[in-house]
């Protein structure tokens, strides 16, 4: 077993469980640097190198690297933030999402992709640190648009009755400063964490199935594996949406904060 | 067979957003069937809607791991 995983102590099989995801290698307790601190380093570093060599040299007819680049950068400028956040001030947040999306998700394939797999956002600090940037992103972009009042009467549409803006607005409130927040966060952890969990459990069930079980068992420890094998892919593609997703909603939260009066 | 009781409030929690991406997906397939030339449109906004009903799934999924 490598890095330790503790899949078969004595007496039984132990099902994978959240313990497993902390991971520290150098230190302890909240300063320590862990497997995703240094999987979070390393997809940093992948992506400078990759961006830099690929845009040193641009050319008319595009590389098959220049060519994939393109198309993410496309992807989230075009399709992402020109069509929600509006054709006349998108162009100051593609910085933001695309390093937001290319980040995310180079750190969730990282978590299939055999010498790492770790995926990073699956511990729960990571998403939050991202979430904490557009959190406060949203609300700076809306304050410096509306005005502070301005911004906290754009809350509800204009010309309500009291009575309901009384009901309403406590709600729209808690969606602005708890709801959005902590679902953008939990959403992308929650979606790392399980779906790894998930791989775990399959591959490291099957492997106790195989190897300690014995007689029919391996029969199902094998169906383990073939399992195992089709929610890497299906994990794939978990890691891309939740990118596609998490920037999706943060260029529906700026544009939210910057949309006119109705 | 032990566990832990939590676990069964993720299992109830999970049953609201299954519903409820089953009826995005399949009005995304109806809208999609009707006027494909709306499809990149509509992905986007099945994509949207799909997240924000899978909130609840994963709110579910994180309490079941708190309250362990």
């Amino acid at each position: 077993m490598s890095f330790g995983l503790p899949a078969s102590a004595e007496g039984g099989f132990e099902a994978p469980s959240a313990a497993d995801f902390w991971q520290p290698l150098v230190g302890d307790g909240a300063f320590a640097i862990t497997r995703a601190s240094i999987v979070l380093l390393l997809s940093a570093a992948v992506i400078s190198v990759v961006l830099l060599r690929v845009t040193r040299r641009l050319a008319v007819v595009p590389s098959r690297g220049q060519y994939l680049t393109e198309a993410v950068y496309g992807m989230v400028r075009n399709s992402v933030a020109r069509d929600i956040i509006g054709s006349r001030d998108f162009l100051r947040y593609v910085p933001l999402l695309f390093t937001l999306f290319v980040l995310i998700l180079a750190n969730n394939l990282l978590g299939v992709v055999p010498p790492v797999q770790y995926p990073t956002m699956s511990r729960i600090g990571f998403p939050i640190a991202l979430t904490l940037v557009v959190f406060a992103l949203y609300h700076v972009v809306g304050i410096r648009k509306h005005g502070l009042v301005g911004y906290f009467k754009s809350f509800v549409p204009k010309g309500l009755p009291w009575v309901i803006v009384a009901f309403i607005y406590p709600l729209e409130l808690i969606t602005y400063f708890f709801t959005r927040p902590v679902t953008l966060a939990l959403r992308l952890f929650g979606n790392m964490f399980a779906g790894h969990i998930l791989l775990l459990l399959f591959i490291l069930g099957g492997e106790y199935l195989v190897f300690e079980a014995g007689g029919l068992m391996t029969v199902a420890g094998a169906l383990a594996f073939v399992m195992g094998f089709v929610l890497t892919l299906f994990e794939m593609l978990v890691e891309f949406l939740q990118a596609y997703v998490f920037v999706l909603l943060a260029a529906f939260y700026i544009a939210g904060a910057l949309a006119d009066e109705h | 067979m032990d566990g832990n009781i939590a676990i069964l409030g993720y299992g109830l929690s999970a049953i609201g957003p299954g519903i409820g991406v089953g009826l995005i997906f399949a009005a995304y397939i109806n809208g999609a069937a009707r006027q494909p030339e709306a499809r990149g449109m509509l992905q986007q906004i099945a994509i949207l809607g799909f997240a924000l009903t899978e909130a609840l799934a994963i709110f579910g999924l994180a309490l079941a791991f708190v309250f362990r």
